[in-house]
């Protein structure tokens, strides 16, 4: 389609949306109100192409999606994929009051499924392994046995940031005396770790808003 | 029947999947691999489900001339044309069997024109308040908030060419000193501290709870009543 149309589009609703920094308004709302319906419609129809087709029309119905799933010419149907069809299905009761309830069995399918998946992950990799590469020499030593002291200041500042910080989410004992302390210390770890995230977060929205300039820019070339 | 099926499937499911992730032969890992699969078609439904519950409230909102009713109609019109254009991949140059975001084709034109401005500048916008807040949070006067705007402060000017230019004159022996590094430092030792924190306790707390959900005793996903 017309890549000047797009441009214009593309300037008017970007307008629309920093209107609000003066404040609330049509133009705004309007803008807010269409994202709504077009990324919700976006992401179905991605959905529906990407995993749908493939993965349960094209394994049920092979040969009359064999135009649309390459795979599925000359293979014969998975009557097995008739069980996430069904759960699916039966998530969709939702939208009916009277048969709601029966969304409950889908919705146990997926709470069930991300129990199942999450809790030797999260044990895997969130929690034996961030132990594991924790424990760390705290004194660093080069080859000639001379110690390091920037190397060893930084393995305890990460060692005992980690157990300052575990100290704080340790909400079983109150935290009082060296409890209390060492739970401080936790806080003001804490605290430096969501000052980075803070920062990349800024720098992320400034790249956007420069983006966003960028293509006001391109929409006024078109017009000087 | 109403709950007690939900809580059997929810039993079954965690424990193949627990199960198969540990034993990766026979019958088990099958069940994990298929149970796989189907949790991801499913997932999918989820999104179906979502844009009905959408349609649900805005016609509700049309039918009903709620407060700014009309602004439903721009949601519902918004969805109708992109859904329509996405399932039926209107004007995709290789016809249905195209990609659904190929060249040229009105799904490819309403992601470039009108998903992406609108997403990109709304998050922008955060920029604006970001700044506001931080403002908020210097003038709280706090230990805590001058750590945060602190490392904050650093991580900023030490990714940019501002802060290498800011510190050059600093002699060599103080080289940790100048912003860059100090931001790497930040960045590699105190933020992965309290990171490596933060994702123990949620590890913890992901594990209690998905042994609490696969033995029925959370059961707050049923909601009340029958």
């Amino acid at each position: 389609m017309d890549v000047t149309l797009q441009l214009w589009i593309d300037a008017a609703l970007t307008l629309m949306i920093l209107s609000f920094l003066y404040r609330d308004n049509p133009f705004y709302k309007f803008a807010e109100h269409l994202f709504v319906g077009v990324s919700a419609a976006y992401l179905m129809a991605i959905g529906f192409w990407d995993h749908l087709v493939p993965n349960l029309l094209g394994k049920l119905f092979p040969s009359l999606m064999s135009g649309v799933v390459p795979g599925a010419v000359g293979r014969s149907p998975d009557y097995y994929y008739i069980i996430p069809a069904v759960f699916g299905l039966l998530l969709l009761t939702r939208l009916v009051d009277r048969w709601a309830w029966l969304s409950r069995w889908a919705l146990a399918f997926i709470v069930g499924g991300s129990a199942g998946f999450n809790l030797p992950r999260f044990l895997d990799s969130d929690f034996i392994i961030q132990v594991q590469s924790t424990m760390i020499p705290l004194v660093v030593l080069d080859q000639s046995g001379n110690l390091l002291w920037g190397a060893s200041f930084s393995h305890i500042v990460l060692v005992l940031g980690v157990i300052c910080g575990l100290v704080y989410f340790f909400f079983s004992v109150e935290h009082k005396g060296v409890l209390g302390q060492v739970s401080r210390v936790g806080i003001w770890v804490l605290m430096v770790t969501f000052g980075a995230a803070f920062g990349y977060t800024v720098m992320a929205r400034i790249s956007l808003l420069t983006g966003r300039m960028e293509a006001l820019g391109a929409w006024l070339a078109t017009i000087f | 029947m109403r709950r007690r099926i939900p809580l059997i499937i929810t039993f079954i499911i965690g424990v193949v999947l627990v199960t198969g992730y540990f034993v990766t032969r026979g019958p088990f890992n099958t069940l994990y691999e298929s149970f796989s699969d189907y949790f991801a078609i499913i997932t999918v439904f989820a999104f179906i489900l979502g844009g009905g519950s959408l349609l649900k409230i805005h016609l509700k909102r049309v039918s009903n001339r709620s407060t700014d009713w009309p602004y439903s109609l721009v949601t519902l019109a918004g969805f109708a044309i992109t859904l329509v254009i996405g399932l039926f991949k209107v004007g995709n140059p290789a016809g249905m069997g195209g990609e659904i975001l190929a060249g040229g084709s009105w799904l490819r034109f309403v992601f470039d024109g009108v998903y992406n401005p609108l997403s990109a500048t709304m998050f922008s916008l955060l920029a604006f308040f970001v700044a506001s807040a931080s403002y908020r949070a210097f003038r709280a006067r706090t230990k805590e908030a001058t750590i945060l705007l602190s490392a904050a402060m650093v991580i900023l000017l030490g990714r940019t060419p501002v802060g290498a230019w800011l510190t050059a004159w600093m002699p060599e022996s103080l080289g940790f000193l100048e912003l860059p590094n100090l931001a790497n430092w930040i960045m590699a030792w105190p933020n992965t501290a309290g990171q490596r924190a933060i994702m123990i306790g949620i590890a913890l707390g992901v594990i209690a709870t998905s042994l609490r959900i696969i033995l029925g005793i959370e059961r707050n996903y049923l909601g009340r009543g029958e």
